[in-house]
């Protein structure tokens, strides 16, 4: 505990370059699923509902929230892996698409992803050296160049290439292959990579040196990342900024400081109610959240955590909060009508 | 790849004598191998996988140059000679009805029966691999489509689809090799679309989408591969049925006529002899067991050669 706190003020103290890599504006996709009656009515999952936010180049956002709640679905949408319903992707102050805009080669060429599960996302029938090197392949490279470029990559996860170059995924650990799936997304070098999860299905101690290696490689390579979990220390201690999702929707988005020391949100509180402590005083005696998530596909009125929330108003069912800046200074925003000026709730902060 | 003998690591091992006696280890030259020849490797180690193979090596290359091997004209009859008992001096397994050799005929019935297995299946694998695969990748209503019409072909049990097939077009091997190409079409789409359909969910699929690299180098590398073993070892167990249904559709008088050899037809012609020369009238069906045995082997031997997780 006591060398990632060294390691997360030694990992905030390197100066970002204040300009906006990526910009997202008001994403949505919404599922469609079969109806249970036959000429029923089609519903629609909210998977992700008009999400917007930055990433300033250099730093690292997480997004966190309960399963179900549209982290990954978040995450395919900008790789465009699943074709959004609306919103706008903006990339190094370009657009998506249209004219002027960059195309979706261009997208990924700038953007990869590592995704959770470290033995599917490797294609059992090819070596590691002609996984890593498929990305540059497909653009063009010549195969010795590609060849060349696996080995090194090899080299900078930690992976002797010598060894390790010719074997297959069912040869390796599954930190051997997660540091595969890393040179594997670093191949095409750019300039951000997305990490859903990609740190969730190791052991702990296999965790702690893959994320010591993220935060040296994005040191080395300037990288900026997209940190998806579940796990709240592990985005602490990763981020520098924290976006809080729940049920599609965006309830806080802040600083790292600002969502784990002043949390506003009260599903944002209750999340960090829910951690385990490793002090035994600390002890949590009450579930600080009851009750699951309710159902996407039809999802509560006005305010969505209405249903689970401890201070619901008659105005959270009628009115949908905005997600409103609260500290001009930090830029910590926050979609609840506690925290919005006459907004009609009876409690403020 | 050039293996690395650079690096050595020595162990000491106390002998009998008191003698420590050492024992180099190399390091690095592990002997890389792909996929493909782990396969190979693997198949070349089952010793039922072999001897099948063996055997239909030898009864292919028997058949593909039986006009060389200085046999008795297969066509050749000789009513003086009818139905000679197996072991006859001059006729090794004996004669048929009309007295020609049998052993002349199980080895040229080869050429007919084993191309009435083979081609139609490899025919079949290239059009039903390739809707197949377009079904299974790109999902949606053209899956529907290709499905749809696919299950249309399993309301008829294959070998009365067959006949059917055969009897409408008329006698003849062309026909007989057309009808059982379309009975084969539907099960090896639905077989390569299943199994696309699973490789495609993937995440490494994803990734090489996420790669930015075309649909087409997605399917050459990523899909594929994978793709292809299962769709192999259905494919030989249907070169098996394939033979039984030609052979059938023989029988019958729908595949070949005489006087050609061919395994299916022979036991037509000879089944009336049964009780006069009993070992002479199974011997086309001990062929056509034997062959259609050893794919189905070869099949098994494939199927668990290509698991790679063992």
């Amino acid at each position: 505990m006591v060398e990632h706190t060294m390691l997360m003020t030694a990992a905030r103290s390197t100066a970002p370059e204040l300009r906006p890599l990526l910009s997202v504006r008001n994403l949505r996709k919404y599922f469609p699923v079969r109806s249970d009656r036959l000429m029923g009515p089609r519903l629609l999952v909210q998977a992700v509902d008009d999400v917007s936010f930055t990433i300033t180049a250099g730093e690292t956002l997480g997004i966190v929230g309960e399963s179900g709640c549209g982290k990954s679905t978040t995450a395919r949408l900008l790789m465009h892996l699943i074709a959004p319903d609306a919103g706008e992707v903006w990339l190094g102050g370009k657009r998506l698409g249209g004219s002027g805009g960059f195309t979706l080669r261009e997208l990924r060429r700038n953007m990869q992803m590592v995704f959770q599960d470290s033995y599917a996302s490797l294609n059992p029938r090819l070596s590691v050296r002609d996984s890593i090197a498929f990305g540059p392949r497909a653009h063009g490279v010549p195969a010795e160049k590609a060849r060349a470029k696996a080995r090194e990559l090899l080299g900078l996860v930690g992976l002797d290439p010598g060894q390790f170059s010719r074997r297959y995924p069912h040869e390796l650990s599954g930190g051997q292959r997660q540091r595969v799936n890393l040179a594997r997304a670093l191949a095409l070098d750019p300039k951000l990579e997305i990490l859903d999860e990609a740190v969730s299905a190791l052991d702990k101690s296999i965790e702690a040196q893959v994320l010591n290696l993220l935060m040296d490689l994005k040191r080395e390579l300037g990288l900026t990342y997209l940190f998806i979990s579940h796990d709240l220390n592990v985005v602490q201690y990763v981020s520098d900024h924290v976006l809080v999702m729940y049920l599609g929707k965006v309830v806080e988005l802040g600083t790292v400081d600002d969502i784990y020391h002043r949390p506003r949100h009260p599903y944002t509180r209750a999340l960090l109610a829910s951690r385990p402590s490793m002090d035994p005083e600390a002890r949590i005696d009450r579930s600080p959240l009851t009750g699951d998530p309710p159902n996407p596909i039809n999802p509560p009125s006005g305010c969505r955590f209405r249903t689970r929330c401890a201070f619901a108003e008659a105005v959270c069912e009628k009115v949908e909060p905005a997600l409103t800046v609260c500290s001009a200074a930090s830029g910590h925003a926050v979609a609840c009508h506690m925290h919005i000026d006459r907004s009609g709730h009876s409690r403020h902060g | 790849m050039k293996t690395v003998e650079t690096e050595k690591i020595t162990l000491a091992f106390g002998a009998a004598g008191g003698q420590p006696t050492a024992v180099e280890i190399p390091v690095g030259a592990v002997i890389q191998r792909t996929y493909w020849h782990n396969v190979w490797r693997r198949v070349s180690r089952d010793p039922f996988t072999v001897a099948c193979a063996l055997v239909l090596t030898v009864v292919a290359a028997a058949a593909l140059f039986a006009p060389w091997l200085g046999l008795p004209e297969p066509t050749l009859t000789n009513s003086a000679n009818r139905l000679l008992p197996v072991g006859s001096p001059g006729h090794l397994l004996g004669t048929d009805e009309l007295g020609r050799d049998m052993f002349s005929r199980l080895i040229y019935g080869g050429r007919l029966s084993l191309m009435m297995g083979i081609l139609p299946v490899l025919v079949a694998l290239l059009v039903g691999g390739t809707l197949g695969l377009i079904a299974g990748f790109v999902g949606g209503r053209v899956n529907m489509l290709i499905m749809r019409i696919t299950d249309v072909f399993y309301a008829f049990p294959s070998i009365l689809l067959a006949v059917a097939i055969a009897g409408s077009l008329g006698a003849g091997i062309g026909n007989a090799l057309l009808a059982i190409t379309i009975v084969f079409i539907p099960p090896l789409t639905r077989v390569t679309e299943s199994v696309t359909t699973q490789v495609r969910a993937m995440d490494f699929v994803e990734a090489a989408r996420a790669s930015g690299a075309g649909t087409f180098t997605i399917i050459r590398i990523h899909v594929l591969g994978n793709v292809l073993g299962p769709i192999f070892v259905y494919a030989t167990v249907l070169i098996s049925v394939s033979i039984v249904i030609s052979a059938g559709l023989s029988f019958i008088g729908l595949g070949a006529s005489p006087p050609d050899a061919e395994w299916g037809l022979m036991l037509n012609t000879l089944r009336e002899a049964i009780f006069l020369a009993p070992l002479n009238s199974v011997l086309p069906g001990f062929m056509i067991f034997i062959a259609s045995m050893c794919f189905n082997l070869i099949s098994d031997g494939l199927r668990s050669a290509m698991d790679v997780r063992l």
